[in-house]
């Protein structure tokens, strides 16, 4: 007798949990070969404003944390993605129709990238701050800190590798993020979703929508609690659209190269300069 | 007279009262939550629940400092829009009553009530003598409102009595002062039956509002609780003429939470219960979560928490 199919149900992931989306709808996935691959959820601008309460709440101990434990928790999501590089391999081959020879390149790069931001953590405020000549009798020193809530629209493809290096130098920083997936290659997200549930990552630090970006964006862009945003999966029109929402609150829009820089990092941190007299 | 005061009458009151249904308590509360408020329903909502508001301190490390911010808040809400109502009430420890009165009515808040939480509160475990002295200090300092708590041990013990008996002496205290608003704290009664049965005590010993929670036990004011409390409230309303005032205090947070209790309101008790005379919400989070919510609707883009002052 053959065994009935257990199909997954693909939901949304949101302060640790994972919820449908409020709006009960779904929309049709299809693979490289046209074939019906998932129904993920279709999530609503009450989704993206859940997701941003979960990440604004999440936010202080996230930054507060110390940077090596951050660095920690980085690592683990590495170690545990290894573990899970099957399932990303399959999915990777069956939406973006490459070999599986490309497809576990594609992972041991998004592996490797966690490890490298991971590295990062700790060593940001020595690299990028600075101890600054001042002409009077004070210590006085520049440090970056978190920015607070970044929303990040991850790009097509390489569907699991532009996720991670989109999201690992944001939170690397202290931030916490919304990522909305890539509409026609999300799996991955969600497959990374699960890796970042079962990796002593804070509650609400990450949390990952699906659905399409053309209906978040300009939420996003006018979202006063959204403080950063990186636009790598936007078209340049969609870019311009949220740039002018969000300048209301001062909003700071990147689109970086593919290549893995500490800058990505620090683009969503400010830099503190505290006066401090000497002697004292 | 519905009872004579005397224990027996009251054990007798209180025994033939119907039980709640408390399945039928849970649904009807929890499908009364699905209703959907929207645009202007939600703006009116949004106003009424804020006008209702008992903006709440009650910390330890309440200052002079603390209890002034709160008044201007309470005055001014948002700073930056006119057209935001000014809150029913501040509600504050005794020592802090004068303050507040004060304060308030510098800054054009006479019109906003001060809540003294007297007798002990939060446990109530004084003698009847301190509580008596507890209510007075209060209203010598100017309070207009005075939210006592029950004796909840005397009450789970079955002496009614005494329970009776220390709200009407209280009541007595307050006169034409003060409102007198009686805190069931029903997160220690344990059964909605009990609910029912301290509301009707409350009100029959003359209360004029009855409160849900100290904010200090959880759980708090959950809905179908002031379902119960509701429904106490419109059948006493039915035997006797007087309306009873409802206060649910603790972990409304949100502003959904803060439209879900109006909406129990007006299925309950009716619209003639949403008024700030007979329905007040005591938070202290919630406020600002009603201006974000105040300042969506008005702007159209989600508000952020760094454009609401922090308390």
């Amino acid at each position: 007798m053959s065994r009935i199919d257990v199909n997954k149900t693909y939901k949304l992931f949101i302060g640790g949990a994972f919820p449908r989306s409020e709006s009960g709808r779904v929309y049709e996935v299809k693979g490289a070969n046209k074939k019906f691959i998932a129904n993920p959820s279709l999530a609503s601008r009450k989704d993206l404003r859940d997701a941003v309460v979960a990440a604004k709440s999440a936010h202080s101990g996230w930054a507060n944390a110390t940077a090596f434990n951050r660095g920690q928790i980085l690592y683990r999501i590495a170690e545990i993605m290894e573990g899970r590089s099957e399932q990303f391999i399959d999915e990777i081959c069956e939406l973006e129709g490459v070999t599986s020879k490309a497809a576990k390149i594609q992972i041991e790069e998004a592996i490797d990238t966690w490890v490298w931001y991971s590295g990062w953590c700790d060593k940001l405020s020595s690299v990028t701050g600075s101890l600054n000549q001042v002409s009077g009798p004070f210590y006085n020193f520049t440090s970056p800190e978190a920015l607070g809530v970044v929303a990040i629209f991850a790009e097509n493809k390489p569907s699991l590798l532009g996720v991670v290096r989109t999201l690992a130098p944001v939170i690397a920083g202290g931030n916490a993020a919304v990522l909305i997936a890539s509409e026609n290659y999300p799996l991955s997200a969600i497959t990374l979703s699960e890796v970042i549930a079962t990796s002593d990552m804070p509650a609400g630090v990450v949390n990952i929508l699906t659905g399409k970006s053309s209906e978040l964006a300009p939420w996003v862009g006018a979202h006063m609690e959204i403080d950063g945003v990186d636009v790598a999966g936007l078209s340049k029109k969609q870019e311009e659209e949220l740039r002018l929402v969000g300048a209301d609150n001062l909003k700071r829009v990147f689109r970086f190269s593919s290549i893995n820089h500490p800058d990505r990092i620090t683009s969503f941190m400010e830099q503190k300069t505290v006066w401090h007299p000497i002697g004292i | 007279m519905i009872v004579d005061g005397s224990e027996g009458s009251l054990k007798k009151f209180l025994a033939d009262l119907a039980p709640v249904d408390q399945v039928g308590a849970d649904s009807r509360a929890a499908m009364l939550a699905t209703r959907s408020i929207k645009t202007t329903s939600k703006a009116w909502a949004i106003d009424m629940a804020i006008s209702m508001v008992d903006l709440t301190t009650l910390e330890g490390a309440d200052s002079p400092g603390k209890v002034k911010a709160l008044c201007s808040k309470a005055v001014r809400p948002d700073p930056t829009d006119p057209t935001v109502p000014m809150v029913g009430a501040i509600c504050v420890y005794n020592d802090m009553v004068k303050i507040a009165r004060t304060e308030l009515n510098t800054l054009g808040g006479k019109d906003i009530a001060v809540a003294a939480v007297a007798t002990a509160f939060p446990s109530g475990r004084a003698s009847l003598a301190v509580k008596k002295l507890d209510t007075q200090d209060a209203l010598n300092a100017g309070a207009n409102e005075i939210d006592m708590v029950i004796d909840r041990g005397a009450f789970l013990s079955g002496r009614v009595g005494e329970v009776f008996e220390e709200i009407k002496i209280i009541k007595q205290l307050c006169g034409d002062k003060a409102h007198l608003k009686v805190i069931l704290e029903t997160g220690e009664l344990v059964t909605y039956d009990n609910v029912r049965k301290a509301s009707y005590l409350a009100m029959l010993a003359g209360a004029d509002f009855i409160k849900t929670s100290t904010g200090k036990v959880t759980p708090a004011a959950t809905a179908p609780v002031v379902l119960v409390m509701l429904e106490a409230v419109r059948d006493y309303f039915i035997l006797t003429g007087n309306k009873i005032g409802v206060k649910p205090a603790g972990g409304i947070r949100t502003t959904k939470d803060a439209i879900k209790q109006l909406v129990l309101v007006n299925e309950t008790a009716g619209p003639e219960w949403l008024n700030p005379s007979l329905f007040r919400i005591g938070a202290s989070a919630l406020l600002n979560d009603l201006l974000m919510q105040r300042i969506k609707l008005r702007t159209g883009h989600y508000a952020s928490a760094n454009y609401v002052t922090m308390d």
